[in-house]
């Protein structure tokens, strides 16, 4: 009954719409701000909802369509509609904005209002991002979301925000204008800006790497692979909490979304000529951001780091596909790369939520993201403890855990296609582990390490919401993968068997 | 001599300027110095109703007068409202402006409308000579503008600078069309292309020759590098109402007179202008937007902004194609609104002894005036061409003509360098919302009646436009392919 409703506009528009209208009745009010914040985000959360329950599984089509003619001048559409893959992104979009909208409650006091109004027309632009059929429309989306955290990141950060927002907004900036230059070629040569037209589109391998190349400089700079993730520390640890699980939760994953949407349907030639380079990069992001990750001092930063790690994972579940290929010579293993990837993913988001909330917790109390200042939590905040030793084990990749099955898919995937690739993809699990528990060792456990931690008091009422939310979809997911694998599969194995086929 | 009295209609909203400028200037003579609203709101209304004229007169037809040496087509009609509208938010905005500073005088207004009216032959002229008179008619005009604040020496100074570089380029011109009459035998743009096509080899160097001067003169009014010397000194030293005017509605001009005379009459010369075109566009978007980042004056970092937005126009027209030619209209026609907006707030933060000029004057402006912070912004992020804003558009256009010429690599500068310029936006956004206002200037700004009215639509125009932009990209196809 949902199939013909403008579903995806509401969920576009209502809160960017919601979001100028909390800053124009909330300025001076900020009980009023807060409120209609929260109503805006929990009313597109609930009006999502459908498109879980009515997405049909079993077929690979896009879904909830609607289009509309925008600027016929360049044939191009306001073009919306889901798939297998954006589907699940969009509800984790929906999900984690309500997640932020509460936890800014108490611990933004500056401007409130804006700083509602930023994330829910963020989460408006994120939504259309990931709905986008038109490659403008899509790369519209992609860029603007940029205005509204480069805000954020610059008004309610840390001392050296400028700094880090700038470098945020010009490495992402820089990484995208490549891909316009690519998507309008592609529109020359098909005359269409349907991103399904580009998929069915005949290219050369030299100008496949060229356009792989340009999708790798956007999409590689978001997700963030070495050599381009510096600028993500930088913007995690002065970001306000809210922008840093944002960012963790979501805006990384758009790196991965645009991999699964634009460079291997679009250019799976190039993708199979150069997916050795894409598996090293990613296998250095495991290994050696994971080592990097162990030393870092900041809790922000280290969860920063982890989150690049675990993101080479995705990537690294995508790349496989050939690999397995030719090894294998079945593509059987290359769809379970690419599920794992997905799940690791939508696992991710909530994990690293959870992880800079946790954080933020601690920072609203005592103003440090110091591990040094730390030590002994346990004692003083019993419940705390408890939720941060569990994402803490999910982040691990512990069984039972979200983490968990990701990982295990895309090991899986990786033994398929070479045992030393899936033994370096595997030491990730001794390293995650290696800092995670270090860094609960730090903070959590031990003697009551100064008279601030003394003074700590526990987890209120919301806190202990928002950690339970999370918590509990870490540990559904953990247990019971089944019904995300279910609306994935059929737009999966239709990806793989496009990539299948060479365009050359 | 048989004389045929000439098709006037097409002329009517230019001899309806002349007219009301001329008696503008007469009553304005009669005028106390206390009444000289009288003459804003009559130049103001000229404006009004020669867009009514034009709108009402539109049509899809190409009409040509007065032994063929004056056109009205499409293109004319849509580049003269939008020469309108600017002049029209211009004179708005500089009102305040020359009030407190009491130089409110009359001359202002007369001159901006004769200027207007050298803009509306260059947009329409359909012979050498006409462009050339029409451009004249503008540069004049322009040059008593820029001087006309006289007890200021800066723009006194800039005045000389103008004037002494704008001579040269109209020398140069002239020294052009010379060579091009010469080898052609006309004056008419229609005869020279068709000359053009028929040409013998032979022909072509001297041809070229002068085509070299057509271009180098074309680039020194538009303010192209390596020509482009007087733009941030004459934008930093004019008042700051008449920089708000030379840098918005003269580049729709320009844009015409480029249009009629390289790609309407030296059309068939088009692989040589091309060459010539990207060597000014490449330079001008690197030039631009390197030293744009070092200027401390918002004034003179707009200069440089323009001289990139400048290598982005030309990127549309070298390409050579009709969407390429559309494309450079529509950016020229954002840029026109961007820049009359992003000028009007200079205009805006200025009072009576304090100029604003200095970018360090934008300091803290979301504390002052979180509305006027979040137009800027808009105004900002369109000038660097980051979506939502109508900028990106303008870009996209552009770079699609790049791609669709084969010139992917140019498209591959254009977008590094703008990757450059988005800093220097961004810093100005950076010290709106994230530092604190200067000492002395902490005091919320309060806006001025019609002033902030305009400027808010101007700002909200560029997000509507960019949100909805399938309109004017529409209306600038039909322009040019019809």
């Amino acid at each position: 009954m949902f199939a013909d409703w403008p579903i995806l506009s509401l969920l576009i528009w209502l809160p960017i719409l919601g979001g100028f209208l909390v800053l124009a009745a909330g300025r001076d009010a900020p009980h009023v701000a807060r409120r209609l914040g929260l109503a805006v985000a929990v009313a597109t959360f609930v009006a999502s909802l459908p498109l879980w329950f009515a997405f049909e599984r079993g077929t690979a089509d896009m879904q909830f369509q609607e289009l509309a003619s925008w600027i016929p001048a360049f044939n191009v559409n306001y073009h919306l509609g889901v798939d297998g893959i954006s589907m699940p992104l969009i509800l984790l979009t929906t999900l984690i904005t309500v997640v932020v909208v509460i936890a800014a409650w108490e611990s933004v006091k500056d401007r409130i209002a804006y700083y509602m109004a930023a994330m829910l027309v963020m989460e408006g632009l994120m939504i259309g991002m990931f709905a986008s059929m038109d490659a403008v429309l899509f790369y519209v989306f992609f860029e603007a979301m940029l205005i509204p955290m480069f805000l954020v990141i610059g008004i309610w950060g840390g001392p050296r925000r400028v700094y880090a927002t700038i470098k945020f907004f010009l490495y992402t900036f820089l990484g995208s204008v490549f891909m316009l230059v690519a998507l309008i070629w592609m529109y020359i040569q098909s005359g269409s800006f349907l991103i399904q037209d580009f998929h069915a589109l005949q290219i050369g391998l030299t100008a496949q790497i060229l356009i792989f190349l340009a999708f790798f400089m956007a999409f590689a700079v978001k997700i963030p692979m070495f050599p381009v993730h510096t600028w993500l520390p930088d913007a995690h640890v002065e970001a306000p909490t809210g922008g840093s699980v944002i960012l963790a939760a979501i805006m990384l994953k758009i790196g991965g979304y645009g991999f699964l949407r634009f460079s291997l349907p679009i250019t799976p030639d190039a993708s199979a000529v150069l997916d050795t380079m894409m598996i090293v990069l990613s296998l250095i992001a495991i290994v050696y951001i994971g080592l990097v990750a162990l030393i870092q001092s900041d809790m922000k930063k280290l969860i920063a780091y982890s989150s690049i790690a675990h993101m080479g994972f995705v990537t690294l579940g995508f790349f496989l596909a050939f690999y397995i290929y030719s090894n294998t010579g079945d593509w059987e293993g290359a769809s379970l790369g690419i599920a794992g990837g997905m799940v690791q993913m939508i696992s991710h988001g909530f994990i690293s939520a959870a992880m800079f909330l946790a954080v933020g917790v601690l920072y609203d109390r005592l103003h440090s993201r110091q591990i040094a200042d730390y030590g002994g939590v346990v004692n003083t905040m019993p419940w705390f403890a408890a939720f941060f030793v569990l994402f803490a084990m999910a982040n691990t990749g512990l069984p039972g855990t979200s983490g968990f099955v990701g990982e295990f898919m895309v090991i899986l995937a990786a033994f398929k296609a070479d045992f030393w690739i899936a033994f370096l993809a595997a030491t990730t699990l001794i390293l995650a582990a290696g800092y995670t528990l270090w860094l609960v060792k730090r903070v959590i456990f031990g003697a009551v390490a100064n008279e601030n931690v003394a003074g700590l008091s526990d987890m209120n009422r919301r806190e202990f919401f928002l950690m339970g939310v999370l918590a509990f979809f870490t540990l559904l997911l953990g247990v019971w993968p089944a019904p995300l694998l279910d609306v994935m599969n059929a737009t999966i194995d239709h990806l793989v068997a496009h990539i299948a086929q060479s365009k050359l | 001599m048989n004389f045929e009295i000439p098709n006037f209609l097409p002329a009517v909203p230019e001899m309806f300027v002349l007219g009301m400028a001329c008696l503008i200037l007469v009553i304005d003579a009669f005028l106390p110095d206390s009444r000289r609203d009288v003459t804003y709101g009559l130049v103001q209304a000229t404006l009004v109703a020669a867009a009514g004229l034009t709108l009402w007169m539109m049509g899809p037809e190409t009409v040509l007068t007065f032994s063929d040496t004056f056109v009205k087509d499409p293109m004319a009609d849509i580049l003269k409202v939008a020469v309108y509208v600017t002049s029209f938010l211009v004179f708005l905005y500089s009102r305040p402006y020359l009030m407190e500073r009491g130089i409110h005088k009359g001359e202002f207004y007369v001159l901006g409308l004769f200027a207007v009216l050298g803009m509306m032959i260059m947009i329409s002229g359909h012979n050498l000579l006409t462009l050339y008179l029409g451009l004249e008619l503008l540069s004049l005009s322009s040059y008593a503008l820029v001087a006309f604040w006289r007890d200021n020496s800066r723009a006194t100074e800039a005045a000389m600078k103008y004037f002494v570089l704008g001579a040269l380029a109209s020398g140069l011109l002239l020294y052009g069309m010379s060579m091009i009459y010469g080898m052609t035998g006309s004056l008419d743009i229609a005869v020279i292309a068709a000359e053009l096509v028929a040409a013998d080899e032979s022909l072509n160097i001297p041809l070229v020759f002068g085509l070299v001067f057509l271009v180098v003169a074309i680039a020194f009014k538009l303010g192209a590098v390596p020509f482009h010397m007087w733009v941030p000194d004459v934008y930093d030293g004019a008042p700051t109402a008449v920089t708000l005017f030379i840098a918005t509605a003269p580049k729709i001009a320009a844009f015409a007179f480029l249009m009629r005379l390289l790609v309407e009459g030296m059309g068939p010369l088009h692989a040589d202008w091309q060459g010539m075109l990207i060597i000014l566009a490449v330079l001008s978007l690197a030039v631009g937007n390197v030293i744009a980042i070092a200027q401390t004056s918002i004034k003179r970092m707009l200069a440089y902004s323009t001289i990139a937005h400048i290598g982005f126009l030309f990127m549309g027209i070298l390409a050579g194609t009709d969407s390429g030619y559309a494309s450079a209209m529509f950016y020229v026609i954002v840029y026109a609104i961007t820049a009359a907006g992003g000028f009007g707030m200079i205009v805006f933060l200025s009072r009576k002894g304090y100029e604003a000029d200095q970018i360090d004057d934008f300091k803290g402006l979301a504390k002052r005036n979180p509305w006027f912070a979040f137009i800027m912004l808009l105004l900002l992020f369109s000038m660097a061409g980051v979506p939502p804003t109508v900028g990106f558009y303008a870009k996209l256009a552009v770079i699609q003509a790049a791609v669709g010429a084969d010139l992917v690599w140019l498209a591959i500068v254009a977008v590094i360098f703008s990757i450059i310029g988005a800093f220097y936006y961004l810093r100005v956004v950076k010290m709106m919302f994230f530092d604190d206002p200067q000492e002395g200037a902490e005091e919320p700004v309060q806006p001025s009646g019609a002033l902030a009215t305009a400027l808010s639509i101007n700002g909200l125009a560029v997000l509507l436009l960019g949100i909805f932009p399938g309109l004017l990209l529409s209306l600038t196809h039909y322009a040019i392919i019809g």
